[in-house]
């Protein structure tokens, strides 16, 4: 379908785009990449009345690591972050992760900050964002805040941004020394949405696992030096919590054995990393 | 930059494979449908809409992109690339259209545009791709007729007979 009619602001500034989302009220949003913004419209799942474009502002467009994280701007693209040379090293989740973040053809307009905004529960890198315990930096034209990845994404699609506000970074912690990292996901084919995806952070005897696709939001979980049928009763346990259900991809039950299942696998190769 | 509003039709200027286009648009108009429709150039096809299928990719200043997930008021005066711009004149293939055609990479040739651009672009930035890089650039497309392995063989055979794809001409 076609998307409804909408105004069009193309900012040159944060300014001019935090201003745009001060006169277009709740009924304004921020378009970076439209990967997924844009097709949603297009089945007219949401119909703004006006889109501030922020692809173009130039002091969006950065990636740098500072301050012990990797920060990166809301106008960078994901094959930008992908084919950056420093990834492996400085980001070695994202480095795993990235991969699976759409296609080819999706992240050469799909931003970090856009998927990490549109909070889909299934996204690798809301999930990357929760369990390396990063951060969301947001502005609005009365002022900014910083907000970490777990008082930002409170459901499925669902965020604490208030309308007028805007993502203008996402700071991803660096690795600290002793850390490994592993991902995993199982979809129906590469790049589509997860039916499960699994992050895990491995350093001396502590496992953190984070969980996306079952919850209406990455949901991570810590424990200490679990080993054998240890781990198999904690990821059990926490397949449970998660309180998957039934959909068109797939039942609870099948997500529930993917948490154990691709869980265990990827706190081993963390382990093994 | 001024509000576009969404009652009037905006002028909107494209490098079009290397000439300019010039249509108008308002902002809800997509991308493919301004190059369809405006400016006449029906290369590009437009399938799913909400930018699963890939039928409808294009090169937008280089990279390949969903045509369906952008409005024409983004592209103005940005370089497009279509299916139009491959081959020198419409009866001369480049490498990797002959291919597609050696390989029976192609049957009802819906996808077929969108394919060839997502492959143009990388090639360029990946001209000796392994056959999982290839499948995965792959998997961004719908194709209900070859079973992609036509299209794996033709991609392989570029990339091995030395030329990576040619590139729209307006480079």
């Amino acid at each position: 379908m076609k998307p409804k009619g909408f105004d069009y602001l193309r900012a040159a500034s944060v300014e001019e785009a935090v201003d745009g989302l001060k006169e277009g009220g709740e009924e304004a949003r921020i378009v970076a990449g439209g990967q997924s913004l844009g097709a949603m419209m297009n089945m007219r799942l949401v119909e703004p009345e006006l889109l501030v474009d922020i692809a173009g502002i130039a002091d969006l467009d950065y990636l740098r690591a500072e301050n012990g994280a990797l920060e990166v701007g809301a106008a960078l693209t994901q094959a930008e972050l992908l084919e950056w040379s420093g990834l492996a090293e400085q980001a070695p989740l994202l480095h795993l992760a990235m991969p699976h973040v759409g296609h080819f053809q999706t992240r050469n307009r799909g931003t970090v900050c856009g998927s990490i905004a549109h909070a889909d529960p299934s996204s690798e890198l809301p999930l990357s964002l929760a369990v390396l315990g990063g951060e969301v930096k947001l502005r609005s034209a009365s002022g900014q805040r910083t907000l970490a990845a777990s008082e930002f994404q409170l459901g499925m699609l669902s965020t604490a941004r208030r309308p007028d506000e805007m993502v203008t970074a996402v700071r991803f912690p660096n690795p600290r020394p002793g850390q490994s990292f592993a991902f995993r996901e199982v979809a129906r084919r590469h790049g589509d949405f997860a039916i499960v995806a699994a992050a895990a952070v491995v350093s001396d005897g502590h496992v953190r696992l984070g969980i996306g696709g079952v919850a209406d939001r990455p949901t991570v979980r810590d424990w200490e030096a679990l080993e054998g049928s240890a781990l198999d009763d904690a990821l059990n346990e926490f397949a449970w919590d998660l309180g998957g259900h039934d959909d068109i991809h797939a039942t609870a039950r099948y997500r529930r054995e993917l948490v154990r299942r691709i869980g265990r696998r990827a706190i081993e190769e963390a382990r093994h990393a | 930059m001024p509000r576009l509003s969404r009652e009037a039709r905006h002028p909107v200027t494209i490098i079009l494979n290397g000439k300019r286009a010039s249509g108008y648009a308002e902002p809800r108009l997509l991308l493919v449908d301004f190059l369809r429709r405006e400016i006449g150039a029906t290369g590009s096809h437009v399938g799913c809409e909400h930018g699963v299928c890939g039928a409808c990719t294009v090169r937008v200043d280089g990279k390949a992109v969903r045509s369906c997930l952008m409005y024409a008021v983004q592209a103005d005066g940005r370089r497009v690339d279509t299916v139009e711009g491959l081959g020198d004149d419409s009866s001369d293939l480049t490498a990797l259209q002959s291919a597609f055609r050696r390989e029976h990479a192609l049957q009802c040739g819906y996808c077929t545009p969108g394919v060839l651009m997502s492959i143009s672009d990388f090639l360029e930035r990946n001209p000796k791709p392994t056959e999982t890089e290839i499948r995965e650039m792959l998997s961004g497309h719908i194709c209900r007729c070859t079973g992609y392995a036509g299209m794996v063989r033709a991609v392989l055979d570029v990339v091995s007979n030395g030329g990576a794809a040619e590139s729209p001409k307006s480079e």
